[in-house]
């Protein structure tokens, strides 16, 4: 086959691929942008709705509170999750572990929003949890779970645990056992061994799933609107305040390509961390 | 140069599809497409009106006027028939060039209450073009067993730190403003951007004492739970839904005063049914239809006709008889400019993120 024609056939399998991104994320992240510079309060071409974001530190305080409910959500997913797969990986007899599996993501099923409201509930003062401190003795009266940033952390690690769960297993699932018995051979005990030479071998699966965790968390507007009790706003609510009343929807489109702005420096981290990894 | 016009129809691609989806059963001359808030879907408020008429009516929610022009603006011309939309906002529709003419003389407005007519929002340039079909309060909602009623009789207790931490604040921050305004004797329908700071000294001291800022499902959990005793921005349109599984659950309307929140019915000039735009109308301000909404399942509000036919449960619980005097002390929701809109969504963005 020729070098055009080999050309030609690569064009045209990437194609539709490459139509499907331009018209449902380049088209709509151009007119996103195009929009976004021309202010609702009229006046033409302006950077104002940008300079807005960074003169105002109650816009500046939603992305900072974005980032760290984020990465706290991202931490401690990963320290719950990696458990986790690694006991569906290598505890749960094999026979069993579809079903585990099954179970893990059995919450999934549920919606997001109705997942969201029980867990308003099931912190709320009188909810289960803090009855439950209450009757073991651990609490004299109810604490303030519900309507705050602890419950919006609980919210997202609830969902998210499952879904890093599934990538940290799906890795340590591909390590050939033959890595844990040569480190055992060279005379590494299990923590060692789990250190130097398991860890580092799921880092990717950790990675991909933490950085799936962070760009679904951080564009998420549910979970904290309804459990963080608006005692804070992140960057999702902040953008959705523009539209409700006002219909600022230029306002709207740079608080979001700013918010993508971030997505995109956390992908160029991760992705440059996976490829120093491979080299 | 791209018009800030054709801006809004590229950024909201999304609201464009919703609405396609709204109106995909669109022109048929046996329906009417809605575009209202939730106490519209309600069966029961719909089904008379669809026997009666033979007819269907495709209703589609939003909430915030901004989502529903949004919408409108996504849509092609007659896609819709009639919208409920804030008796303050009428004359955004009206400035788009969205709303028919309604013929006075064929609607009830004799026999609404003349507090809520609203004619300098809802009749632009001698035309009317929306008219009040509910109306309530954002005042003080309360859970009396829990609570001092007493206390509630003044809006001086949202900055009391008596209640701290049982205290949960509506979020929608006009109606809020307004109140916060009121409580340091400000006018709603006086404010200027110079009344903010003031406003946001008030503000601030409402959020310390507060749990949560909830929107409308929030609020109604929060007082039914017992995570919250009091609402700011509460009214009937809370504790009223909830009244028969939580009787204790009540408003006041404070001394100072309340703001008076009012939802009008528009219908499009654009419209493909306009006789049934007309009769939806005509049935909603109806005594009939003005109950059923007043009642509908998603809230309960007073309805703008003082002969709508509630039956005395209803009434009491709505506190149908201490409306004059409701109204007397009542402001109407702050209408700022374009330009005051923004910078009291700002102040309000500011109480939010304040720790």
């Amino acid at each position: 086959m020729s070098a055009g024609r080999q050309s030609l056939a690569g064009w045209a399998s990437v194609s539709p691929a490459l139509l499907w991104t331009l018209v449902f994320f380049a088209a709509p992240f151009a007119a996103m942008a195009a929009v976004s510079l021309f202010p609702k309060d009229g006046g033409g071409f302006s950077l104002a709705n940008y300079t807005q974001f960074f003169a105002n530190p109650s816009y500046w305080r939603a992305l900072t509170n974005s980032l760290e409910v984020t990465l706290i959500v991202t931490a401690v997913s990963i320290l719950l999750a990696y458990p986790f797969a690694w006991i569906l990986a290598f505890v749960v007899p094999e026979r069993w572990q579809r079903l585990a599996l099954m179970l893990a993501v059995l919450p999934f099923w549920t919606s997001y929003v109705v997942r969201s409201y029980s867990w308003l509930l099931v912190l709320a003062e009188k909810g289960a949890v803090n009855n439950a401190l209450i009757h073991l003795g651990l609490l004299a009266e109810p604490i303030q779970l519900a309507n705050t940033r602890a419950a919006t952390v609980i919210g997202f690690v609830h969902f998210f645990v499952m879904l890093l769960t599934l990538t940290i297993f799906a890795n340590l699932k591909q390590l050939s056992p033959n890595y844990r018995k040569a480190a055992a051979d060279l005379g590494a005990g299990p923590i060692r061994s789990f250190i130097h030479v398991i860890l580092p071998l799921t880092m990717p699966g950790i990675m991909v799933g933490a950085f799936l965790t962070f760009v679904l968390a951080i564009g998420d507007y549910i979970t904290p609107q309804i459990l963080g009790g608006n005692n804070e706003l992140l960057m999702p609510q902040l953008i959705m305040m523009q539209i409700g009343r006002r219909g600022d929807f230029a306002s709207a489109s740079a608080l979001s390509i700013i918010l993508m702005a971030v997505v995109t420096v956390a992908y160029l981290l991760c992705a440059r961390w996976l490829k120093i990894e491979r080299a | 140069m791209l018009s800030f016009r054709l801006g809004r129809r590229l950024a909201g691609a999304s609201f464009g599809i919703l609405a396609l989806y709204g109106a995909s059963a669109a022109n048929a001359a046996d329906e009417l497409n809605a575009l209202v808030w939730c106490d519209h879907s309600d069966p029961n408020l719909l089904a008379p009106f669809e026997e009666a008429n033979g007819v269907k009516v495709n209703v589609k929610e939003f909430e915030g006027t901004g989502a529903g022009l949004a919408i409108v603006e996504q849509s092609q011309p007659g896609d819709w028939d009639v919208m409920v939309i804030d008796s303050i906002d009428v004359r955004r529709g009206v400035d788009r060039g969205l709303f028919a003419e309604l013929p006075e003389d064929k609607l009830p407005l004799g026999d609404l209450f003349p507090e809520v007519r609203m004619d300098d929002m809802t009749v632009i340039g001698g035309k009317r073009y929306g008219i009040t079909e509910k109306f309530g309060y954002n005042t003080i909602g309360f859970n009396k067993s829990k609570v001092d009623a007493a206390d509630m009789q003044s809006l001086s207790i949202l900055t009391n730190d008596k209640y701290k931490g049982r205290v949960a604040i509506y979020d929608y921050y006009l109606p809020v403003i307004g109140l916060a305004a009121m409580s340091i004797g400000k006018k709603t329908a006086d404010l200027t951007e110079a009344d903010l700071p003031a406003i946001k000294e008030v503000l601030l001291k409402m959020k310390a004492n507060a749990k949560a800022v909830t929107d409308v499902v929030s609020s109604q959990t929060a007082l039914a739970t017992g995570e919250a005793d009091i609402l700011v921005g509460g009214g009937e349109w809370v504790s009223a839904v909830i009244a028969k599984e939580n009787p204790d659950l009540d408003f006041s309307v404070p001394d100072e005063g309340a703001v008076l929140w009012s939802q009008s019915l528009a219908m499009f000039k654009d419209s493909k049914n306009p006789d049934l735009a007309l009769r939806f109308i005509q049935y909603v301000l109806s005594p009939e239809g003005q109950a059923r909404l007043a009642t509908s399942s998603c809230y309960w509000g007073m309805p703008a006709n003082a002969k709508a036919a509630l039956n005395d449960e209803q009434k009491a619980i709505l506190r149908f008889a201490e409306q004059p005097e409701f109204l007397k002390r009542a402001q109407p929701y702050p209408a700022p400019s374009e330009e005051l809109d923004k910078k009291m969504q700002d102040v309000w963005t500011e109480m939010l993120q304040a720790q």
